[in-house]
């Protein structure tokens, strides 16, 4: 058998769980060589991350149990070195980067120190590890190094905290990296500086790179060969190019269906009489300007995008026009009427006809509530809506509109995918009759497939009952196929408005071609092509 | 494109049948469990049932001997300095400990958890004024402080139900106040606000039922330690007063007799140790049962044990 | 391993200044109530002067101490009185109130110091190390031990070890201060309850922090288990330690009371009892305020504590 620098054959791992043993990964088997790039690509439960864990030693057993299998580092079993040795693998020869960078370092030592102790724990001294935590934290780009060594992770920006870690993964020139779905929680621009980063340091060192991920985007970008996983089964294995042109298995082939962007654009009516008509709203934050003047028109049964990075203030105006947050100034008039002056007697009336959908529908779901309980305390709120007799009645009628059914009544929302919990909470927004649905990344957290159902579902009850939607997301592609109008937004400011085909085909602003150019496209091809295109602009 | 095809895990046992399930899973706190339920009806029942027979004085059997089968089973413990039967007494005195303590957890988790809702839910000059407020409560020493005002105002089992309530507000109102601030930025509150809800639906219907299981088990851990300092204020010779009697008081009056019978102060103190004690069991259990992360831990474990 | 880094002294000199500012509110809150706990809960006069007194002396009484002046003037008296650190004087012993006092404290905080220490240490020990193998061997020991000591009544345990230890074996004197076996038993019996109680809250914050995504990092980064407990986790798990830890030590500060009773221990405590039981009351009330303040700037040490150990709460 050929030399490979990582191999993984025949793992299979198991957990104890309160609902029986899971099987998060059967059998599975793949390997990666000095210098190259494997994606492993699954969605949520795939167990896509269970190999890594199992390569770096960091299945907690019990309740997980590695039932077969060895993985090889250069022909040798991890599973059979003793404890010491196996430890001086970990950042030593293997290193890992994870998802949350926050979470994942420690915030009560500075990020200098937790470099260091990379180095040291493997037998450097404190003079060489200093020395060589700066050197690390100018190539990984971190503005002031020098000074940046004396700061503690929650100083730092979500892309300058991964940039922190890949310092400290790389401080022993490991001679394979793991990157569990690294850039997922960054924006878009930042995510395509994090991967150029990885490609650039894996160049100059060699390494192996495993990247786990959900992202199709993410694999045309990096990867040299992919994975695919489904339900602790590997489906799916070959070059980047084969799998996506040519995949073989139906998970595949839904997974790459499921991708955004891809399909006939909206072309908007005239318009005419707007129903919702925000003039010059402005938010500060001790001395951070959230919004910095924002004006635009919404027609009845429009729907409006509102695109931006974090920090750009797409969230903060939607909590505005809800009254969750009280403006610093301007105006946002309903059906002729300003929102912001409204007493709170009047505010309630007006609640019924603006509702909203939140981004993770685990938290906006009280864990306590049945389904029935969530859905009809909008008629205990505002009781003249519905007789309580009907209440059941409605309750189920709602399930069926948003695809779930009347038996899901008495349940709670744990017991639901998040998909599923993503339907209650819009059937819940629902409930009141309302005629316009804020939706703050109501999509941001599911699994590709999902993310598109959910927007079918918003997209038929638009068509069928003319609700109007102001769409918030962070993600270009995931609005190209259901928004009328996009609104793109930067740092508290609107700097592009247009229609769907005006913003996408002929972007105006710089900042719009660099959020489209950010965003990785599924096909490898066209994302080759992007890359190009990105670089030329950075030369020119 | 049709429904996920997620499994949906099948209908959950109704609350009473699962907390039934989950405390057979535990052995200990099955027991601790089982014993309070015992403790309690002794409490209810024991004044009128022996209350006559502890209070008799028998000057012949005066520190009796514990151990002595031939006599009737309320002698087994033995008997005090004036010949009263020890058991018997213990039995009686369950009801004022019980009720001081019961007293004083009841009221000081009442207002301690009101305030607490009010200064997380209100306006920040209010919130700070409640919690400078709690501040000087707990920057009081505690036990000090009943000692004087127990002396001044005369120990009865109101007052000293009173005292002992004033100094364990500020433990539910801290913590309260710390739940409330977290979860009324939790995002299904935020869904509620924007239905309509008004502030008293959220607060009642949305972050009490989310704050009640730590409370629950605080209450419960706390009614050990507002035993535990009764106990010592009637030790102390302030807390309730002969001739009404608790466990606390029956220590002090065995502790002049300690070398020559000790059986007079220790009976009386396995009684508060193996209350406290089922106490604090029940609420380690309580906190892993009422927390939706951990339950499973409960329920994995009574599946294993058949 | 290398040292962890201390904190910029200008973050830290804020953070006090600001958290001074605020306790300071809650002192003049303190000094109001034991105010109103010596003027409002009954006669002063009837209350310092011994029960047979006369109607005159209590009416001398009055007018020497001010009491026949309005409320608010007797606190204006009142406050100046303890700014100046004037409590009264003793009426047992003759003597200003706070000598009497802080001679007794000065016993009490060494009792309580001492203690304290020793139930940190051992507890952080137990505790962690019980976390890390949680439901091992070592982990059930530790939780049933510490679930006794929790639920032990001190001065049941007190008069119990007297028992044993004086009467039965001889081997500790049964009260007072004289040597260095006198504070055996105190300790001993004092250290039951905080150590049972400080062990589960470390067992369990530090469960919490060893499953912690940070700790994944450290173990990727092929950090020792002992390092990963005692540098990584620990310091994190501590925070809320800490807040038990300085609740234990309040209440071992007024709670000392019965174990000084019953070992005839020279604290505060059995200072406050003997007072009570003597109406000497200027002694009571100045032992309340300068326990009162000791816990108060526990309480402030316990809030810097917080701040050196989480650097995300300085902000």
């Amino acid at each position: 058998m050929a030399d490979h620098l990582l191999e993984v054959r025949n793992l299979s791992v198991e957990f104890h769980t309160a609902s029986g043993v899971v099987h998060a990964v059967r059998d599975i088997s793949y390997h990666l060589d000095r210098g190259e790039t494997l994606a492993i690509l699954g969605e949520s439960g795939s167990g896509k991350s269970v190999s890594s864990s199992a390569i770096m030693n960091l299945i907690d057993m019990p309740p997980g149990r590695i039932t077969s299998g060895e993985v090889l580092l250069d022909g040798v079993d991890l599973f059979k070195l003793p404890p010491h040795e196996r430890r001086a693998v970990n950042g030593r020869r293997i290193a890992m980067i994870f998802q949350d960078p926050l979470s994942h370092l420690n915030p009560v030592y500075t990020v200098g120190w937790q470099i260091r102790e990379a180095l040291t724990t493997h037998g450097a001294d404190a003079a060489t590890a200093a020395a060589e935590a700066l050197r690390l934290m100018t190539r990984v780009g971190i503005p002031e190094p020098e000074r940046s060594l004396g700061k503690y992770p929650h100083e730092f920006s979500g892309g300058q905290r991964q940039r922190v870690m890949i310092a400290m993964a790389l401080a022993l020139r490991p001679d394979l990296l793991i990157a569990d779905e690294p850039t997922t929680a960054l924006d878009v621009t930042v995510q395509a500086e994090v991967l150029a980063l990885l490609e650039e340091l894996q160049e100059e060192t060699g390494m192996g790179v495993l990247i786990i991920t959900h992202d199709l985007g993410v694999v045309a970008e990096i990867a040299d060969r992919v994975v695919v996983m489904e339900k602790g089964v590997l489906v799916e294995a070959g070059t980047v190019r084969e799998v996506y042109k040519n995949p073989q298995h139906p998970y595949t082939k839904k997974l790459i269906a499921a991708a955004p962007g891809k399909g006939e654009m909206h072309a908007p009516a005239a318009r005419a009489e707007p129903v919702l008509s925000v003039r010059d709203v402005r938010k500060t934050y001790g001395s951070f300007e959230a919004l910095k003047g924002v004006s635009f028109d919404l027609m009845p049964g429009e729907t409006m995008a509102v695109v931006g990075e974090s920090g750009s203030g797409k969230s903060t105006l939607a909590r505005i026009l809800l009254r969750l947050d009280e403006p610093d100034a301007g105006t946002a008039h309903w059906k002729g009427r300003d929102l912001f002056t409204l007493s709170p007697a009047e505010l309630y009336k007006l609640r019924r006809d603006l509702q909203m959908v939140f981004q993770d529908p685990t938290q906006s779901l009280n864990p306590r509530m049945t389904v029935f309980q969530l859905i009809s305390e909008a008629w205990v709120i505002h009781p003249d809506i519905l007789p309580k007799a009907k209440w059941r009645e409605r309750v189920a009628e709602l399930l069926v509109q948003v695809g779930l059914g009347p038996e899901h009544m008495g349940r709670y929302p744990h017991q639901f995918s998040g998909g599923q919990r993503q339907r209650i909470a819009i059937a819940r927004a629902l409930a009141l009759e309302p005629q316009l649905i804020i939706c703050d990344e109501a999509v941001s957290a599911l699994d590709v497939s999902v993310q598109a159902q959910v927007i079918e579902l918003l997209d038929k009850l638009r068509r069928e009952m003319g609700i109007a939607f102001i769409f918030i997301a962070h993600d270009l592609p995931v609005v190209r196929d259901f928004a009328d109008h996009v609104m793109v937004m930067q740092k508290g400011d609107i700097v592009e408005l247009g229609t769907v085909r005006a913003v996408f085909e002929t972007p105006r602003q710089e900042y719009t071609r660099a959020l489209l150019s950010a965003g990785l496209d599924p096909d490898p091809d066209v994302q080759a092509a992007h890359r190009a295109a990105r670089l030329q602009r950075a030369a020119s | 494109m049709t429904l996920q095809t997620d499994t949906i895990l099948a209908d959950e046992p109704n609350f009473a049948t699962r907390m039934v399930r989950m405390l057979l899973a535990d052995k200990f706190a099955l027991c601790a469990a089982i014993f309070l339920v015992f403790i309690v009806i002794l409490a209810i029942v024991g004044p009128s049932w022996l209350g006559e027979l502890a209070t008799k004085q028998n000057l012949r059997g005066r520190n009796a001997a514990p151990f002595d089968w031939e006599r009737g089973w309320v002698w087994w413990m033995g008997a005090d300095a004036l010949g009263r039967p020890l058991l018997a007494r213990i039995v009686v005195a369950t009801q004022n400990t019980l009720m001081v303590a019961a007293g004083a957890v009841a009221l000081s988790a009442a207002v301690g958890t009101l305030l607490g809702l009010v200064a997380g839910f209100s306006s920040p000059r209010v919130n700070q004024v409640i919690m400078r407020l709690a501040d000087v409560i707990m920057s009081f020493p505690s036990l000090l402080i009943a000692v004087i005002v127990l002396y001044i105002l005369g120990s009865s089992i109101l007052n000293l139900m009173l005292v002992l309530a004033i100094t364990r507000i500020p433990v539910y109102l801290r913590t309260t106040r710390a739940e409330v601030l977290e979860i009324r930025e939790r995002m299904f509150v935020q869904a509620a606000r924007v239905m309509g809800a008004s502030d008293r639906r959220i607060l009642f219907r949305h972050i009490l039922p989310v704050v009640l299981p730590t409370l629950t088990t605080l209450a419960t851990l706390d009614f050990a330690y507002v035993m535990l300092a009764e106990s010592a204020l009637s030790f102390l010779g302030i807390g309730i007063q002969p001739p009404e009697i608790t466990w606390g008081l029956m220590i002090s009056q065995g502790r002049q007799y300690l070398t020559n019978a000790w059986w007079l102060s220790f009976w009386p103190g396995l009684a508060i140790i193996l209350t406290t004690m089922s106490l604090n069991m029940l609420s380690n259990w309580l906190r892993i049962a009422l927390d939706p992360v951990q339950r499973w831990r409960l329920e994995m474990k009574g599946r294993k044990n058949g | 391993m290398i040292p962890p880094p201390g904190l910029s002294e200008g973050a830290m000199l804020k953070f006090v200044r600001k958290r001074a500012v605020a306790s300071l509110i809650s002192l003049v809150g303190l000094i109001v109530m034991v105010f109103f706990l010596s003027r409002l809960t009954g006669d002063p006069a009837a209350l310092f002067l011994p029960v047979e007194a006369s109607a005159e002396m209590k009416q001398q009484f009055r007018e020497l101490h001010g009491l026949n002046d309005p409320l608010l003037v007797q606190f204006a008296h009142y406050v100046g009185d303890v700014l100046t650190g004037d409590l009264g004087e003793s009426l047992r012993k003759a003597r200003p109130a706070l000598d009497v006092v802080l001679e007794a404290f000065t016993w009490t905080l060494w009792l309580a110091v001492i203690t304290m220490s020793l139930v940190t240490g051992a507890a952080i020990l137990v505790g962690s190390l019980a976390a890390f193998r949680a439901g091992g061997f070592f982990d059930r020991l530790s939780s049933i031990i510490s679930l006794i000591g929790a639920s032990v009544p001190d001065f049941w345990v007190a008069i119990v070890a007297i028992v044993v230890f004086s009467v039965n074996l001889a081997w500790l004197p049964t009260s007072g201060t004289g040597s260095l076996l006198h504070w055996i038993l105190p300790i001993a019996v004092l250290f039951i309850r905080p150590f049972g109680i400080i062990v589960q809250v470390v067992r369990g914050s530090m469960i919490g922090a060893l499953s912690s995504a940070y700790v994944k990092t450290a173990r990727a980064k092929g950090v020792k288990s002992r390092s990963i407990i005692f540098v990584h986790a620990l310091r994190n798990a501590m925070l809320p330690v800490i807040t038990v830890i300085g609740d234990q030590a309040a209440s071992l500060l007024n709670g000392a009371v019965i174990v000084e009773t019953i070992f005839g221990f020279p604290g505060v405590g059995k200072l406050m009892i003997d007072s009570i039981l003597q109406r000497d009351f200027n002694v009571v009330l100045a032992a309340i305020l300068v326990t009162a303040l000791a816990i108060f700037l526990m309480n402030l040490l316990i809030d810097l504590a917080y701040a050196l150990l989480d650097p995300r709460i300085r902000h």
